[in-house]
């Protein structure tokens, strides 16, 4: 038996990393999932007032870090404007490192699906959340407690198949 | 009146010359914009942007990333260095937002134990192995068996043709 100890050790080490090809590195798991949100505080485009997270407390909201510079969020940007449509789920866009004026001719040419957005040009808001690829997604239930957090466009496939689940599941949860 | 021309030999010699003598201060230029209060205080800047990942550019940490999000945590590592905060604070700062992903070295805890023992327990069923072995091939050498003893004797005490 002891004698097939190095091939059963081969064979494990090349499970381990066949299973590491289809790992994506550039997905790394967010800290902040299980845990209370980070707030966003900010001004809000094309408004005089300012948003404050801690108004959407007791609902389940989404924050979608997007950019008019942004190119990939483009390709996820029609699933939002879909799931704003069934109105159960507030979306918040916040506008990450971008100018006014181009985040509202963006939002003008491919539609504003955000019930708030939230203007983060220094990135500060961001830097709270530990945004480093745009378009990232979170998702937040009543509590406040980030529940997942999608880096990069989100994939019509993952928008029904986690997406969708995870939100009415949490929207049956109460605050 | 001729004027001397230049060789275009010398021509590239001397731009190769201009331009190592131009680049370099460039180059320094980013992090010497930078005032600390003291030398420490720049140590400690420089120890933590190299022991920090870039989560844009996986393979390069703050210090050789030029990504935007790399400038901005690069920004935040100076303003809290500057405000006197202590290097361990910074990192777990940083950590809190980014995981444990941003250190370079990765921290030994329970979820990387396998990562920082592994390699050693390898290393040992190895060397075991690789004894046990030798050992048990010796001992075969070394006792042959009665068989073989016979028929080497019977060979040996053969006479010649």
């Amino acid at each position: 038996m002891i004698k097939f100890l190095p091939i059963v050790i081969f064979i494990a080490l090349v499970g381990f990393l066949y299973k590491g090809l289809a790992l994506n590195p550039a997905e790394v798991p967010s800290p902040f999932i299980g845990k209370l949100a980070p707030e966003v505080r900010g001004p809000i485009l094309n408004a005089e007032s300012e948003f404050n997270s801690a108004d959407m407390a007791g609902q389940v909201w989404i924050l979608n870090v997007f950019a008019s510079w942004c190119r990939e969020c483009v390709y996820e940007h029609p699933l939002f404007i879909e799931l704003a449509k069934a109105e159960k789920v507030p979306i918040i866009g916040l506008n990450y490192k971008d100018k006014s004026e181009d985040a509202t001719a963006w939002l003008n040419r491919f539609g504003n699906p955000y019930s708030n957005i939230v203007e983060d040009q220094q990135g500060g808001v961001g830097l709270d959340w530990g945004v480093y690829a745009v378009p990232e997604t979170f998702i937040i239930d009543k509590k406040g407690v980030v529940r997942h957090k999608v880096i990069g466009p989100i994939s019509g496939e993952s928008m029904q198949q986690e997406i969708m689940p995870l939100l009415i599941t949490l929207l049956e949860q109460d605050s | 009146m001729t004027r001397k021309q230049l060789h275009p030999i010398q021509l590239i010699i001397g731009l190769f010359w201009l331009c190592l003598c131009s680049v370099s201060p460039f180059l320094m230029a980013a992090d010497a914009l930078l005032e600390f209060e003291n030398d420490t205080q720049a140590a400690l800047y420089l120890q933590l942007t190299k022991d920090h990942r870039c989560l844009k550019c996986q393979n390069q940490n703050l210090a050789d990333s030029n990504a935007g999000i790399a400038q901005d945590l690069k920004r935040e590592i100076y303003e809290r260095v500057v405000l006197g905060e202590s290097g361990s604070d910074i990192s777990d700062y940083l950590v809190a937002r980014y995981g444990d992903f941003v250190l370079y070295k990765p921290p030994f805890k329970a979820t990387t134990y396998a990562l920082w023992i592994g390699p050693f327990i390898l290393l040992f069923v190895a060397l075991w192995y690789a004894m046990r072995f030798t050992k048990q091939s010796n001992r075969e050498r070394q006792t042959p068996n009665s068989e073989a003893l016979a028929a080497a004797r019977d060979l040996l005490d053969k006479p010649d043709k």
